[in-house]
């Protein structure tokens, strides 16, 4: 099979509804996640640089605010792999998968 | 036995066991291509734990404990920003770079591009990170050992860095990437080991109250805000005559805080010895999985990191974290600038008064290490039992051996990293024109591991006066300037095209390698690569010792920029990558061009 008819296999595949919708499905929940956790460490990074005072705040004994926010972002990290893996697992794999299949199918004939 | 001895028969132990790895992975390599990833082969579980090893060097270890340990609450920083980092690797990068390419960052860059420039373009600046990655490694395995063995001489140092070369060369050359992944898996393993061990017996000695612990390493840092950020980085400065703060200069140094920051999360989904391990597994999904397994590790190990820190500023004597104190030739502690330190009219303190003197002399008291690098070794010693018991001497000889491992490992990722690319991008596909036979490229990257295994030596033995953390902020801040820009316009910006990718990455390399010659670290301070003397030539127009926060959107309004100035624009081999990228399919077959 020669490569432009390879390249028609790729182009149909790349303007079906089904690719475009996961295409969809992915952005919609990365890109807003991204945005999120890079807003949320550079909040965070910032307070540690321009809100020493309210950072230094005890909180239960000797820990402070600036400790609860940074393992804080230990938790958010944790909690974004746990939700991409769900979101991932229920939403992107299957149709990922079978588009996968018939694209090969496609460029095997 | 001493714990010197004892060092010495673990590390060579680790050494043989590595080395019977290598060569039975080695002897298992049945195609060319096992070379650069492995087989592909590898379980998300596996790959995961090799990344945690190929990622968590020495600086990790040994430097973030240590700046804990010295500066409290702002070595935290370090480990928050290495782990926030690879949510941008998650999310956004190791799926479609496995999908869509096959052995080095080039491949996924090069896939709708020209190949000659934009291969040329990311090989080098490969070469770039990884050498001076690799030079921070070699260098800190120098150092490791005159304060592991007590070696000082500089000849039996530079031996040192040589045999640790020499190692790395042989395990890539002979392993490729399936031995380099079982090196980099063993010392994970033993990394974990011997972080929870210190951990439990730190939080054992403080009943498991961290509370307890913090206030413990408060106390003994004689530092009232030792908790709080501000101790080492965004400091506020004061003005030299009136003694009240600067805030233009303040601002600055805060500024700084935010740059390093940046190239923190935003370098690693950059670093090319990173992104090459995504191809050892055989589809997206066992991709997501090592990452997954990857943060596990990295966060439990950073979180671990608290412990090790504050357990050592509690336990150790600062005496001993700073490796005691400088002094002149009658052996009076001595300021920063050399002269003996006065003290309630004493003309001179002893090193042995130290500990008795005023808070004046204590401030101006120059350390011999100010580091820290020694503070989780000398932990370990401290758990064991303390100086010259047997178990201090076997603890102190573990954690030195894990130290070593861990350099070993990353060194051995980033030369098989560089090598790859040189073979697979330079010569297969720039020089050869995409016309060299498979066993003739893997030819090329084993005599270009050589070759780069041994620029690294000569250049870690000429470079041993830099320091570590200034080397590897030099890595992080390139890989985010000029490779992430690069890796996700290619990913996800359908009009990008050759122009845009070899500005992205010439662009944002260069920006933060100028910015750099021109900042702080190399003229202008006493501490610059080039120390500023009275009347001395100076060149710190810029004022931020992290290029980062100007040299990032730097590297990615030049991708934008020669992008649109081109009008090159390949929407066919688009599809293509889009399509491969969020499918696999064809996975691992090589690109048309």
């Amino acid at each position: 099979m020669g490569s432009s008819e390879d390249e028609k296999v790729w182009q149909e595949v790349q303007a079906s509804p089904e690719f475009q919708d996961l295409k969809r499905k992915f952005r919609r929940f990365a890109f807003p996640l991204t945005v999120a956790f890079l807003v949320w460490y550079f909040l965070y990074v910032a307070l540690t640089a321009f809100a020493r005072e309210w950072v230094s705040t005890p909180v239960f004994g000797n820990i402070n605010i600036a400790f609860i926010l940074g393992v804080l972002q230990f938790v958010s990290t944790f909690v974004i792999m746990y939700l991409y893996e769900r979101y991932s697992t229920r939403v992107l794999d299957a149709p990922s998968e079978s588009l996968r299949d018939k694209v090969d199918k496609e460029l095997a004939k | 036995m001493n714990s010197t001895t004892l060092s010495a028969i673990l590390f060579v132990a680790f050494v043989a066991f590595t080395l019977v790895l290598v060569f039975r992975a080695g002897r298992t390599n049945k195609k060319s291509s096992d070379f650069y990833d492995g087989g592909g082969s590898f379980s998300g579980f596996q790959n995961g734990l090799a990344i945690a090893g190929d990622y968590m060097s020495a600086a990790s270890f040994l430097g973030i404990a240590g700046t804990i340990a010295l500066f409290g609450y702002d070595g935290f920083l370090y480990s928050i920003g290495f782990l926030v980092a690879w949510l941008v690797a998650l999310l956004l990068v190791a799926e479609p770079l496995r999908n869509s390419g096959r052995f080095t960052m080039g491949d996924v860059l090069s896939f709708r591009m020209r190949q000659l420039p934009v291969r040329g373009a990311s090989a080098t600046s490969t070469l770039v990170v990884s050498i001076f990655y690799l030079m921070a490694q070699m260098v800190g395995a120098g150092a490791l050992v005159s304060l592991l063995l007590g070696i000082t001489d500089e000849a039996a140092k530079n031996w040192i860095i040589g045999g640790v070369g020499i190692l790395m060369i042989i395990y890539v050359t002979v392993g490729g990437m399936k031995g380099t992944t079982y090196v980099q898996i063993v010392k994970a393993f033993l990394l974990m080991i011997g972080a929870i061990l210190m951990t439990l017996m730190v939080l054992w000695h403080f009943g498991f109250n961290i509370s307890d612990l913090l206030g413990a390493a408060r106390d003994a840092s004689g530092k009232e805000n030792f908790l709080s950020p501000g101790l080492k980085f965004g400091k506020d400065v004061l003005d030299a005559t009136t003694g009240v703060v600067d805030p233009t200069k303040t601002l600055i140094s805060k500024l700084d805080l935010i740059s390093l920051g940046m190239a923190l999360v935003l370098g690693t989904a950059g670093l090319p010895h990173i992104l090459i391990r995504f191809y050892t597994v055989p589809t997206a999904k066992a991709a997501r999985k090592s990452v997954n397994w990857a943060i596990g590790n990295i966060g439990a190990f950073y979180l671990m990191t608290i412990a090790l820190g504050f357990g050592a500023a509690a336990l150790v004597s600062r005496t001993t974290l700073f490796r005691g104190y400088k002094v002149d030739a009658n052996g009076c502690l001595v300021n920063a600038a050399g002269l003996p330190i006065e003290d309630a009219g004493n003309a001179c303190t002893k090193l042995d008064q130290f500990a008795s003197s005023s808070a004046a002399v204590h401030a101006a008291a120059v350390p011999v290490d100010p580091s820290g690098n020694v503070a989780a070794p000398q932990l370990a010693q401290f758990l064991g039992g303390g100086v010259g018991t047997t178990g201090g001497a076997v603890m102190l000889a573990v954690i030195g051996a894990i130290a070593f491992a861990t350099i070993l490992a990353v060194v051995a990722g980033l030369t098989l990293a560089s090598s790859s690319s040189f073979a697979h991008d330079l010569y297969a596909n720039v020089i050869k024109r995409g016309k060299a036979s498979p066993e003739s490229e893997v030819r090329v990257a084993k005599i270009s591991a050589i070759v780069i295994g041994a620029i690294a030596i000569v250049l870690a033995i000429g470079a041993q006066k830099l320091n570590v953390a200034f080397l590897v902020a030099i890595a992080f801040a390139i890989a985010a300037s000029g490779n992430l820009p690069a890796v996700l316009y290619s990913l996800f910006w359908k009009r990008f095209n050759t122009r845009g990718a070899v500005w992205a990455i010439y662009g944002g390399l260069a920006s933060a390698l100028i910015l750099l010659v021109f900042s702080p670290n190399v003229s202008g301070l006493p501490t610059s690569l080039i120390p500023l003397v009275e009347g001395g030539p100076r060149w710190d127009l810029f004022p931020l010792a992290n290029p980062g926060l100007v040299s990032i959107p730097l590297g990615f309004l030049f991708g934008w920029l020669g992008t649109i100035t081109s009008n090159e624009n390949n929407t066919a081999k688009y599809a293509e990558l889009e399509v491969r990228s969020m499918t696999g399919a064809a996975i691992g077959k090589a690109v048309q061009h």
